[in-house]
């Protein structure tokens, strides 16, 4: 049984596994709380990175408005808490179902209509600005002067209304991450995931084999805008605050994809070392930057863009893929 | 003995362009039918067809006496008809034995049933050794003879196979002829194929139909065929049959 | 409301949109040759803004007076971008493409926010508040001036496609990329003088526009997106479809922003790109794929 989860690796990356996720364990400890913060976002990332890495390295459809089952997610969530004191788990009844059905509608209409590649991506864009310019307006979740969610300070931590010290929004992100990590391998070695790689690789070529690949495209799109708000519901809780200029924004979509991109789209592990990277190396950055006494909005942004041109230039399949390669961590295929 | 495959009167035109003109031909269970013609004839645009990808403007195609004429092509998959294309598609990123897999899924729930199946079926394709490599590794002929294990691993009643032994040289050619051979002998598979290399088709084939511009000129045993006037005329070649 | 505020607000909509016409042609053209989705074009256009913001509160120079020269910077960048670093990519698949232009459209908007700020800049010409009267038509001054620009440089761009030889070379390209190399043409360094060209369109229309809107560094993507919407509306690697498509937009933006609340009128095109990506995917001009 063990063997059948632990296939693929070698010894040497199991072992580097098991430090890594105690390291992760106990990190809170350690941590100040600045880095607790920097440490919560990376997780957030490999966990959105994650479940976008289902639609687009799985299933092959680029969506560049992810940011949408966030902020449908985020609101929904938070809409209910702010309105009728319901919870944030029990929040979550609304807030996946609500983004799964958008992602359903958005994967109809493109699937059923053979909108694909590039047409599919800037689809998706248009609808995350709808929703950005929509919920501008919408009077019930306070439109662009934003919804608050209200905050007092606590002695303890409510893990039922999400309320309390950052250090139990990472244990919670923490678990989210395994367990997606676990679920997608799952997937992966399943008929479903065989299927996703067959329509990534061809479409054509896998409808001549019998897949029906519209059914599970959409799956592949249920499942990830499912999973992406749960992360939204996350959000609303930690920032407790919501404006659709920057929870549908367009960066924020472009932030869920540079993790899985640098990463190694497609891959398992892709995602969370892509994000570890970029979030390791702009705290570098700011580092220096604040060491040399310069202060500018912007640079980091356009650092992930350098970093984003290096990776499509220089290591298109992404740098887990090449790690994995040079440190033998995974067994080879010829 | 009703037909396996039964192709009715069907038409299929590109804006004026007539591809296939009331073609009809019938496909009896566990022969092997090949359809020869020159460049442009039809034939590819024929297999389409039958394959689903897409319908005919006129006329009808029967498979296991039901109709499959507009089903789309995972659809006529489904049904029992597997094909190859006449530029192979494997799938490129993945291994020989994940190729194969993925075919067999089609039938089978659990990965690892389809694995046997797929470790089977690379066995008599002569394939099991390289199953670990990527297919966009391999050479063209393996890459033929693995687009027909993809096709074989779906569990067909007719495969459909495009020019298979194109680009392949004659030792290749009579390996993949001799697997084919054996397929229909041992499973009584029936076999639909187009080609252009006579000698695989004089081996193979059980009946022939000729296209040209679309329609069938000739049909028979090889031997009728190889000798009819119109076909030598249009295709053959007197040299070809000297 | 009385029937000429609509018309008043028509006009100028349309006049808007032959601007917007133009901007999106260096988008089809760029696709229409090279094959490429230009994801920075928006931002590349935001490049051309703020050389002629510049320009105008350092030499108080009009940004039509300007506009070729600063076509000509973004000719520059186009080509050597091209040249440079695209061509590369042009075996590559198509979401590697994408993301490349994402990236740069990435380092563009940002490198833009570092130099400028986040502060909205604006050009306030001479004849800012004039305007004309024909008949009970009210039309400002730089919609009219900037809507016949556009006219003047979309008929330029016409007649070079079409009657010069390096244009005919180009459309060559275009039809047939295998067959334009059997017969000799440089096609990468035609590629790159497509792009050149692509980006000298977006310069000169960013000018133009310059005079109507005001420019921040997101306005980039948001203008992207909007290229986007008119080329897809009114057929991709279609000349006149993009005029067509920049038109209606411009027109439908400007009633929408009318009839409803003018934050609101983007949504009008987002809608229309979603009609047309599933009604229409090949646009009002484009030949459907056979």
């Amino acid at each position: 049984m063990i063997t059948r989860w632990t296939a693929g690796a070698t010894p040497r990356g199991l072992v580097l596994l098991a430090i890594l996720l105690i390291a992760a364990l106990i990190a809170p400890f350690f941590a100040s709380d600045y880095l607790l913060t920097v440490l919560i976002l990376i997780l957030y990332f490999a966990y959105t990175g994650q479940a976008w890495n289902i639609m687009m390295g799985f299933a092959g459809q680029l969506s560049l408005g992810h940011a949408l089952y966030v902020g449908l997610g985020a609101y929904a969530a938070a809409a209910l808490y702010v309105h009728f004191g319901i919870g944030p788990w029990l929040g979550l009844l609304a807030a996946v179902p609500i983004a799964a059905a958008t992602g359903a509608f958005i994967g109809y209409l493109a699937f059923r209509f053979r909108v694909g590649g590039v047409y599919f991506a800037i689809l998706t864009i248009a609808f995350a600005e709808f929703a950005r310019v929509g919920f501008d307006h919408l009077a019930w979740t306070r439109g662009s002067s934003g919804l608050f969610l209200p905050v007092a300070q606590y002695s303890h931590n409510d893990l039922w209304q999400l309320r309390g010290h950052p250090v139990m929004f990472y244990y919670i992100l923490l678990a989210a991450t395994v367990l997606a990590f676990i679920g997608c391998r799952a997937l992966l070695h399943s008929r479903i995931g065989y299927f996703w790689l067959a329509i990534r690789e061809d479409e054509e070529a896998a409808r001549a084999v019998g897949i029906d690949t519209f059914r599970y495209k959409m799956i592949a799109v249920v499942i990830s805008s499912g999973m992406t708000a749960f992360a939204g519901v996350i959000y609303a809780f930690y920032y407790n605050n919501l404006f659709p200029e920057q929870v549908f924004n367009i960066s924020r979509s472009i932030d869920i994809i540079l993790g899985p991109l640098v990463g190694g789209i497609g891959t398992l592990f892709g995602p969370i070392v892509g994000t570890f990277i970029l979030e390791g190396l702009s705290e570098g950055l700011r580092t220096l930057l604040e060491i040399l006494g310069v202060d500018v909005p912007g640079i980091k942004q356009v650092f992930f863009g350098v970093v984003l041109l290096l990776v499509v230039v220089a290591l298109p399949e992404g740098v887990w893929p090449w790690l994995a390669r040079r440190f033998g961590l995974t067994e080879r295929k010829q | 003995m009703s037909a396996l495959l039964s192709v009715s009167g069907v038409t299929k035109r590109f804006r004026g362009l007539v591809a296939v003109d009331a073609l009809s031909l019938a496909v009896p269970k566990g022969e092997i039918f090949a359809v020869i013609g020159p460049n442009g004839a039809g034939k590819t645009t024929l297999f389409n067809m039958i394959a689903g990808v897409f319908s005919p403007d006129g006329g009808t195609i029967a498979f296991a006496g039901e109709r499959i004429d507009g089903l789309s092509s995972d659809q006529v998959c489904r049904r029992g008809i597997g094909r190859t294309f006449q530029i192979v598609r494997p799938f490129p990123a993945l291994s020989v034995e994940d190729n194969v897999i993925i075919g067999a899924l089609l039938h089978r729930r659990q990965v690892h049933d389809a694995r046997e199946r797929a470790l089977e079926i690379l066995r008599r394709l002569d394939l099991h050794d390289k199953r670990a490599q990527r297919a966009s590794s391999l050479t063209l002929p393996d890459r033929k003879r693995l687009e027909v294990a993809r096709a074989l691993a779906t569990d067909p009643n007719l495969l459909l196979l495009d020019e298979v032994m194109a680009g392949l040289r004659p030792t290749e050619t009579d390996r993949m002829v001799g697997i084919l051979k054996q397929l229909n002998q041992e499973t009584g598979l029936t076999i639909l194929l187009i080609e252009h290399v006579m000698r695989a088709v004089m081996a193979l084939a059980n009946r022939i139909v000729v296209m040209h511009h679309g329609a069938a000129i000739a049909e028979g045993t090889p031997g009728e065929v190889v000798r009819n006037r119109a076909v030598i005329d249009s295709y053959l070649g007197a040299e070809a049959v000297a | 409301m009385p029937v000429d505020v609509y018309l008043n607000v028509a006009v100028g909509g349309i006049l808007t949109g032959l601007v917007y016409g133009l901007m999106a042609l260096g988008l089809s053209v760029i696709f229409g040759v090279v094959r490429v989705v230009n994801f920075a074009h928006g931002e590349m256009m935001t490049i051309a803004m703020y050389i002629a913001v510049t320009l105008f509160s350092a030499f108080r120079l009009d940004p039509l007076v300007m506009l070729v020269p600063i076509a000509a910077v973004l000719f520059a960048f186009g080509y050597v971008l091209q040249a440079g670093l695209i061509n590369r990519f042009i075996t590559r698949p198509e979401h590697s493409q994408f993301l490349l232009l994402v990236a740069i459209a990435i380092i563009i908007t940002n490198a833009l926010l570092i130099l400028f700020g986040p502060d909205s800049q604006n050009v306030q010409a001479a004849y800012a508040y004039d305007s004309f009267q024909v008949g009970p038509l009210i039309v400002d001054a730089t919609k009219l001036y900037a809507g016949l620009t556009a006219v003047v440089v979309t008929t330029g761009l016409f007649a070079f496609f079409r009657f010069t030889r390096l244009g005919t070379a180009i459309r060559a390209c275009a039809d047939n990329y295998t067959g334009a190399m059997v017969v000799g043409l440089d096609v990468r360094r035609l590629y790159a003088l497509t792009f050149g060209i692509g980006a000298a369109c977006v310069g000169a229309a960013g000018c133009m526009l310059l005079l109507i809107f005001d420019v921040t560094p997101a306005v980039g993507p948001a203008y992207t997106l909007l290229a986007f919407v008119i080329v897809i509306t009114g057929g991709l690697g279609s000349m006149p479809g993009a005029l067509i498509g920049g038109v209606l937009i411009g027109l439908t933006e400007a009633l929408a922003g009318l009839v409803f609340t003018p934050s609101a009128k983007s949504m009008f095109a987002f809608a229309i790109l979603v009609l047309v990506l599933l009604f229409r995917p090949q646009g009002i001009m484009g030949k459907r794929a056979a």
